[in-house]
């Protein structure tokens, strides 16, 4: 019961990035858009890691649109949920261990 | 907004990514502080929503989109602290897994999002928050304006990397004109989506959310 507020923000934000990230709009963002309106986009370099498995929110290999995207969605949820609540678990340990 | 590499020189890159790293650092022991049982696990789920809700960019004018930030968000629901840690954790995957924004470029971005965007839109939560009632609907307007502003403000951030270490020429007054039209329009989005969020965990949970604290030790004074 605690913890359903947390449950339930993270079955969203599963549902959010897996699933409504598909009808997302596709045009480039603001930032991007105004870079090539000023006129110096073609200085934007490709990442190094343009080639990774899940560059550009896609899973390599998945060919279908939706399952690719869904998928790099749920693994990017799990990846930065991983990440924070070891670092957030672990500065509070830290936290504690002082006082 | 995550800038791609290319676009700021590499010493203004690695300049950025030095004073990104120290305030970053500067940020851990705050944030430790205001981590306990009930808000460490907010904090990773502020992330992980955060992350979620940038994959989906929204319209903003013909063959334009935005996407949340996150700043203010984060700032209003776990304290600017844990904010910048949050937005940086998100931003480094990003670049990372996703290809998403550079990687010289990692440092501008950090200082962009989780540094200018989360302190000046947590400045500005104060702000509003003090001339207005004690009361939940404040919090909420307060955290949609500073949301607003915090877009501007991060592209204020780029302005300056763009000054100091660009690789192309336009005038400062043309990049700031180019960006703003479309990054106010943005701002309108990041305060629509900051408000809804922030008005439903003050709905449920207003016991999690930081920058209600204040506001309820307040109430709970003039109630004894």
């Amino acid at each position: 019961m605690k913890n359903r507020f947390i449950i339930i923000g993270f079955a969203a934000s599963l549902v959010l990035a897996g699933g409504v990230s598909y009808y997302a709009s596709s045009h480039p963002d603001g930032f991007e858009k105004s870079a090539g309106d000023i006129g110096f986009l073609d200085k934007a370099k490709e990442s190094p890691l343009k080639d990774s498995p899940l560059a550009e929110y896609g899973v390599a290999g998945v060919e279908n649109e939706r399952l690719s995207g869904g998928l790099a969605g749920v693994i990017g949820v799990g990846a930065t949920s991983a990440v924070s609540f070891a670092i957030f678990y672990g500065l509070r340990r830290f936290n504690k261990s002082k006082s | 907004m995550h800038i791609p590499d290319g676009f700021i020189d590499l010493p203004t890159s690695a300049g950025f990514a030095a004073v990104s790293a120290l305030a970053v650092g500067a940020c851990i022991k705050g944030a430790a502080k205001s981590l306990d049982e009930k808000t460490a696990p907010l904090a990773g789920l502020t992330a992980t929503f955060i992350f979620a809700v940038q994959m989906l960019n929204f319209p903003v004018a013909v063959g334009t989109s935005g996407h949340l930030f996150g700043s203010v968000l984060a700032a209003v629901l776990v304290g600017p602290y844990v904010a910048t840690l949050a937005l940086s954790v998100v931003l480094l995957l990003q670049a990372l897994l996703f290809a998403d924004g550079g990687l010289t470029a990692a440092g501008l971005n950090v200082f962009n999002f989780s540094i200018v965007a989360v302190w000046v839109g947590y400045g500005v939560f104060l702000l509003v928050k003090k001339v207005l009632p004690k009361n939940k609907v404040s919090i909420s307007t307060a955290a949609t304006i500073a949301a607003f502003i915090s877009v501007p403000a991060a592209v204020m951030g780029f302005l300056l990397q763009y000054a100091i270490g660009a690789t192309s020429t336009f005038s400062l007054t043309t990049v700031f004109t180019g960006m703003m039209g479309t990054h106010v329009l943005v701002g309108i989005g990041e305060a629509i989506i900051t408000a809804f969020t922030v008005t439903a965990v003050l709905a449920t949970r207003p016991d999690l959310v930081y920058g209600y604290r204040g506001t309820k030790q307040q109430l709970e004074i003039r109630r004894a």
